[in-house]
């Protein structure tokens, strides 16, 4: 058969075709990509289950100040939500969320940050404010939300926030914080600052739509964001193999053009390494990174739940000891001779006798005035919201007996 | 889009103009004040020719107002104040480009706002002024890019956020009511939200159901923000400057009839005021309050209304959240009868809502009940003619008028 020149030439081009976004290859075989891929992608760790660095590792030692102050704040934090939840058990909070088993996502991620790097938490994150410095007395504050709360005692319990410590505040709503994120790294992108934003979402919350347009909003605009996602396996009672069919979150990171990486979340020392690595790749190449630290929820959802209801409980007992990555931790630690059990029980009796002190301070201080129900709407109380507090505060005055006698007007 | 204007013709030929001969027979049943069907058809910018042209005759009539463009109306004063013309969308523009040249943390982002220029042109050449990563062009997801804005707010910058039709906010209701009307009282003061969401809403030009929302309905509620809607020129520049410098969330609604709304504005730079109505025309008869496009109905209708005797006041409410109590007050005590025009639908409108307001606060000085005009509890249909009935026409103010003024 002769072929003409051009007609060669034309099946020489066309080993590519042209289309919008690029050229692609052909193929004249029909075949469907798989849903998965034939291994799962692998989990980054240090540490193995007693805390012994793992052969091969690849790791500069982080310093023993580091290290030391990471496994404090990771005591702290446990012994805060044991505390915490008891007093709501007992009535004295309304609410709380305790963040129990993933310690180390917490801790270790903020130990990678710097100041400067802008944090949009979901609601799991207090240890990220706790490394930053808020104090076990601000925490009690906002959970009695009295006078002395940053947020004048408006939200509920857990939805801390803090403006000098670059920790937006907590907001219910799931996956909101994300686009907002990428917003807050458009800011810093414009500023052409040497920070980055990081933002937390759980397994759950990557079901939303807010996720999916996050990710694809970041990498468009070239936002240097690093998305940490704490897959700890539940969503109140929804199991992650009922929240996704997917190999968890990193692999979606490459349908977004986004890089990603999967960590042990209850390995401190490899969720530190990996955050430094991430925060250095989103500031250097203004790019965002997708981080899966795959970790458990061994408390409940929040104290409105009783997780024994769906799932047993040996699988709570076991992540809560076994794989407990605060005691891995301390292995880690005590065989590099920076720690003992004296200091150990020093460190607990300490935190213990100032969370038991600072609760009982937050408690009895007085609530926020009756003012500050109308203020902070807008920047100045219109008219509508001044006459809505005259007519609040005759209503008070009328019938006194009604109304609380510890709130200051 | 120009149609065939033929109410014009009817107006002008006649200085009586029977209202009641345009009324058609009514095959469905409405309620008693949305009773006629009309023949006379609008369109923004025959309505501004008729509305300046009024406003000319009656330049004697007209206060001067600080926020009104009366000024402009005076054939005496044109040639002594030159400013300069322009159509709304470009001094929403100008508006918008004075204040990123005044404020660098002042950004755009949106649809296909950056070298498209965006839908209604309202940031054309912006993005060549002022770059690609100030003039965002974002994905199709207002949800998440009213998010991004207000993430951005948080951290420092001024975001204007366009929506290319305020229709397609309702996508952003999650963020716009629990995150930007909220997060300011939430998070104790620390942080604030100085975010400007626009856009076109509105119904006109047959865009059917799903681009004729009036969203104004369904954000009034949320706390913490603030709404106004520009209906001239003038008060859009006004209003977008304003909206930008104001510290709160601020949602700024345009029309999609009102964009080639030629007028002149002034060369020396101002800004209206977030919180106050305007004065389109003073009168004794009976306040009436409308806002947006249904101000050109209503002033057409006050022609008419003039010929027949009446008196009417007008008032351009413009703060839609909150209302200018002050001024509306003023009015009401003045005329004591209330006539509300509006695009809003019957139920949960802008206009139910200052009913509400107007009943409570001036319960003593009304010798009538407040009559409100809006529109039905449909969707807008995408049909010439069913639309146009959905909207309230001055044909319908006219008799609402003389039936309020018995």
């Amino acid at each position: 058969m002769m072929k003409t020149v051009s007609t060669i030439t034309i099946n020489l081009l066309c080993q590519a075709l042209d289309f919008p976004g690029g050229k692609v290859a052909y193929i004249s075989e029909m075949r469907f990509i798989s849903e998965s891929n034939d291994k799962r992608i692998p989990c980054y760790r240090l540490l193995d289950d007693n805390g012994e660095l793992i052969e091969d590792s690849d790791i500069d030692q982080i310093s023993k100040e580091v290290a030391v102050k990471m496994y404090s704040e990771m005591v702290t934090l446990q012994m805060m939500d044991t505390i915490f939840y008891e007093a709501q058990r007992q009535g004295r909070i309304s609410f709380y969320v305790t963040s129990v088993g993933e310690e180390a996502t917490n801790i270790a991620s903020a130990a990678a940050l710097a100041a400067d790097d802008v944090v949009l938490p979901q609601y799991r994150e207090p240890g990220v404010l706790l490394w930053r410095g808020f104090t076990l007395e601000e925490f009690a504050n906002q959970c009695f939300g009295n006078k002395a709360d940053y947020g004048k005692g408006r939200q509920m319990p857990i939805h801390y926030g803090s403006k000098k410590l670059n920790y937006f505040t907590v907001s219910s709503p799931i996956a909101t914080q994300l686009p907002q994120a990428v917003g807050a790294a458009y800011s810093l992108k414009m500023d052409k600052k040497d920070a980055c934003v990081v933002t937390y979402i759980g397994d759950g919350g990557t079901s939303e739509g807010d996720f999916h347009a996050a990710l694809n909003f970041a990498a468009v605009m070239e936002a240097p964001v690093i998305f940490i996602c704490r897959n700890n396996g539940w969503a109140i009672s929804t199991h992650i193999t009922e929240q996704f069919r997917s190999d968890g979150i990193a692999v979606k990171g490459q349908a977004y053009g986004i890089q990603s990486i999967r960590v042990d979340g209850n390995d401190a020392l490899a969720v530190y390494r990996t955050i430094r690595a991430a925060r250095e790749i989103a500031i250097s190449e203004q790019r965002p990174i997708l981080v899966e630290a795959l970790t458990y929820r061994v408390g409940h959802h929040s104290t409105s739940d009783d997780s024994t209801k769906y799932r047993p409980a040996d699988e709570i007992e076991y992540w809560k000891m076994a794989r407990n990555p605060v005691n891995r931790f301390r292995k880690w630690v005590e065989r590099n001779g920076w720690w003992s059990e004296k200091e150990e029980s020093e460190l607990r009796s300490s935190i213990r006798k100032q969370l038991l002190q600072a609760i009982q301070v937050a408690e009895k201080t007085e609530k926020p005035a009756l003012g500050n129900l109308f203020s902070d709407v807008y920047d100045l109380p219109p008219s509508n919201l001044r006459e809505q507090e005259k007519q609040l505060r005759e209503t008070i005055n009328r019938h006194p007996q009604d109304y609380p006698s510890d709130v200051p007007m | 889009m120009t149609t065939i204007f033929r109410g014009l013709g009817a107006l002008t030929a006649s200085n009586s103009f029977d209202s009641k001969k345009l009324q058609l027979p009514s095959p469905r049943s409405f309620s008693e004040r949305k009773a006629s069907f009309l023949l006379v058809r609008s369109d923004g910018s025959v309505n501004l020719n008729l509305g300046s042209n009024s406003r000319a005759r009656r330049a004697e009539q007209l206060i001067t107002n600080a926020v009104a463009t009366k000024a402009d109306g005076s054939a005496a004063s044109t040639a002594s104040k030159p400013g300069h013309e322009l159509l709304l969308f470009e001094a929403l523009r100008e508006g918008l480009e004075e204040e990123m040249d005044r404020d660098p943390t002042v950004c755009v982002m949106g649809e296909d706002v950056g070298h498209y220029g965006g839908s209604y042109k309202v940031t054309k050449g912006l993005a060549t002024k002022y770059g690609d990563l100030r003039v965002l062009d974002t994905p199709i997801a207002e949800n998440s890019f009213t998010g991004m804005g207000i993430g951005a707010a948080m951290t420092g910058l001024r975001p204007v956020v366009e929506g290319m039709n305020m229709g397609f906010l309702l996508l952003a209701f999650n963020q716009i009511s629990n995150n930007c009307g909220m997060l300011h009282y939430t998070s104790g003061g620390q942080f604030k939200i100085p975010i400007v969401i626009r856009g076109p809403g509105g119904v006109g030009r047959q865009l059917g159901a799903e681009h004729s929302q009036r969203l104004e309905s369904y954000f009034q509620s949320i706390p913490g923000i603030q709404m106004v809607a520009c209906s001239t020129a003038y008060n859009a520049k006004g209003l977008m400057k304003a909206a930008i410098r104001s510290e709160n969330p601020v949602i700024l609604f345009e029309h999609v009839l009102l964009y080639n709304l030629k007028e002149r504005i002034p060369d020396e730079e101002y800004i209206c005021n977030l919180e106050e109505a305007e004065m389109v025309r003073p009168g004794e008869h009976v306040t009436i309050l409308t806002y947006s496009r249904m101000r050109y109905h209503v002033m057409q209708a006050a022609k008419t209304l003039v010929n027949k005797g009446y008196d009417p006041e007008v008032i351009d409410i413009r703060s839609l959240k909150p209302f200018d109590l002050y001024t509306i007050g003023n009015s009401v005590k003045k005329t004591h009868r209330v006539l509300i025009v509006e695009e809003c639908m019957r139920t949960g409108g802008i206009g139910a809502s200052l009913t509400a307001a107007i009943t409570e606060n001036f319960h003593d000085y009304l010798d009538a009940p407040i009559v409100c005009l809006s529109s039905q509890d449909v969707p807008t249909p995408y049909a010439g003619t069913l639309e146009e009935w959905t909207v309230v026409q001055p044909a319908q103010i006219v008799t609402a008028v003389e039936q309020l003024c018995q």
